[in-house]
This record gives C-alpha cells, structure tokens and sequence, in this order.
C-alpha cells in the first residue's frame, strides 16, 4: 500500500520527474489563482455586485475577521500570507472527494514547506513590526537563560505544525484505503465525509496555529 | 523463530502498545480540556468564541502527540524500515 504520494510517478521526461505531490499542487495552484483572477478581473462597487465577488467578499472578511479577534489589531498586514495558507490546506483537504486525487498535504515535504514558511514568517513580521532588537530582545525575556528554549519552542512548534497536517490527512486517506478493502460499500462513504471534517478542522487549526504565533511575535511584552 | 520473524512480532506489538499508549493518555487530558471549556462556557456564554477558539488550539496541541504515535505505528507497519533491512540486506 502506498501511503506517501511522493513515490507515485504520474509522468516524466529524463531526469525531470513529477510525482503526484507537485502534480496536484500545480493543480490546487492554478484552481486558486484562475478563480482569483477570474473574478477581481470585473470587480464593482455599485450597488449590485457579480455573484462570485460576494464569495470572495465573504472569505476575506472571515479571514480578516478571525486574525483581528487572535491579533487585536489591524490584520491587513497579515491577511494575504495566512489567508492563502488556509485557503490552500482547505482546497488541498476538500478535493480528497474527486477521484483520482491524492491529496499534497498527505505528503510530508509539503506540510513541511508550508511549516516552515511559517517559522520564516513569524520573525519576519516581528522584525517587521517591532524592529530588528526589540524582535531579538524578545528572545531574551524574561531573563537571558530562556534563549535556548526559546529557540527549542520555535522549532518543536514547526515541527509539530508539520507532522499534525501530514498525520492527519495521511491517516484519513490511508483508513479508507483499508475500509475499501474490508468493507467495499457505505462504510468508505461515511468516511470520507467524516474525512471532509476533519480537513476543515486541520485548516482551521493550522491557520489558527499560525496566527497565534505571528501574533505573539508581533505583540511582544508590555503593550 | 528466525530474525525476520522476530523483527515482525516485535514491531506489530510495539505498534499496538504505541496506538493504545499514545490516544489512551491525549484523550484523557483532551477530556479534561473539554471539561473544563463546557464548564466556562455555561458560565461564561459571552466568551464562547474566544473559549472555543482557545479550546482548539489547545486541543491541537494534545492531539498533536496523539498523532505523532499514529504516525509512528503507521510507519512500523507499512514501511518498517528494520524489517526492509533485514529482508534485504543482512536478515540471514
């Protein structure tokens, strides 16, 4: 049985292989954009505006919305970085549905990049907020001696980030790969739709994980 | 028995002492975390969103151990790395 979908070859020409990992990234990717592109292309403002704007409309200001409750201030900044990062895991785990899909987030390496975007991404904004020595004072908090576990937390964290998503997912398509064997009829079904859940759910909390940590990043002690 | 077959018993039971183990101890304390989150939340309806959202986080946390002894019994099962070693290169 095959449980990573790096080793699944889909096509090649020579040395260049594509497995099917960056296969359905490329295709989750073009999904994304091509809907973004297609509909910011005839934005309006009037009173009545195209069906699909009101979606978007509506996903932004959720997004928006949950990273003002985490952060306490203005989200803009942080909107486009972990708004995509949501929106991809989320269209990553839901179109497990299709068939013939495997999803990248049940893929290890993937889980990882986007983990350790992330533990780019936390300092980043902090530098980016606070100034370079407030963000390296912050490691010395309270005292000096908290250096090192404050290095071992960022890096369990990314860790964890990583192998949460990759477990989860991983588990799920590999349990109804051993449902399918065992029970060919309903039972998958009911699992797959159990498997929609909690890839909701894993977005929600990546996301979620990933805000908590730029936000106590950015507002570091004393405001 | 053979060291093959050793290797093989030994990762199945690791494998099921691991699963036991590791959702046994993180559904306690998810348990305990939940409990304590209703409680606040019957006090406390107004603060139900933070509390939820709080709880979430938290509950990832300890379900990230759970997952990582998943994870661990997945990998003795389905890509043993010691029994791939000893069916291929020194198992005689």
């Amino acid at each position: 049985m095959e449980i990573n979908p790096d080793n699944m070859q889909l096509f090649g020409i020579g040395a260049i292989k594509i497995n099917a990992t960056i296969f359905y990234t490329w295709i989750v990717m073009a999904l994304l954009t091509g809907f973004s592109a297609v509909i910011t292309s005839r934005l309006s403002t009037g009173a009545k505006i195209p069906r699909w704007q009101g979606v978007l409309e509506v996903i932004v200001s959720f997004v928006s919305g949950q990273i003002r409750q985490v952060i306490g201030r203005d989200p803009w900044p942080y909107v486009p970085f972990l708004g995509t990062l949501g929106i991809f895991i989320l269209v990553c785990n839901l179109m497990e549905v299709v068939p013939l899909y495997h999803p990248p987030t049940s893929s290890l390496s993937t889980t990882a990049a986007l983990a350790v975007s992330v533990f780019f991404a936390v300092p980043f904004f902090g530098i980016m907020k606070n100034g370079l020595w407030a963000h390296i004072k912050s490691y010395f908090q309270p005292s000096f001696f908290m250096l090192p576990f404050h290095i071992i937390s960022e890096v369990s964290r990314t860790v964890s980030l990583a192998v949460r998503l990759f477990g989860n997912i991983m588990s799920e398509s590999l349990m109804i790969g051993v449902f399918l064997s065992v029970v060919p009829l309903f039972v998958p079904l009911v699992m797959q739709v159990f498997g929609l859940v909690i890839g909701v759910v894993q977005a929600y909390i990546f996301f979620t994980l990933a805000t908590v940590y730029i936000g106590s990043s950015v507002s570091i002690h004393g405001e | 028995m053979d060291n093959v077959t050793i290797v093989a018993v030994v990762s199945i039971i690791t494998a099921g002492a691991t699963i036991v183990l590791g959702t046994l101890l993180p559904a306690y304390g998810e348990m305990k975390a939940l409990i304590k989150a209703l409680e606040s939340i019957t006090q406390q309806p107004d603060a139900s969103n933070v509390l939820s959202r709080n709880l979430f986080v938290g509950l990832a946390m300890i379900e990230s151990l759970a997952i990582y002894c998943l994870v661990i019994s997945i990998i003795l099962i389905f890509t043993n790395p010691f029994w791939n070693f000893m069916t291929t290169a020194g198992g005689k």
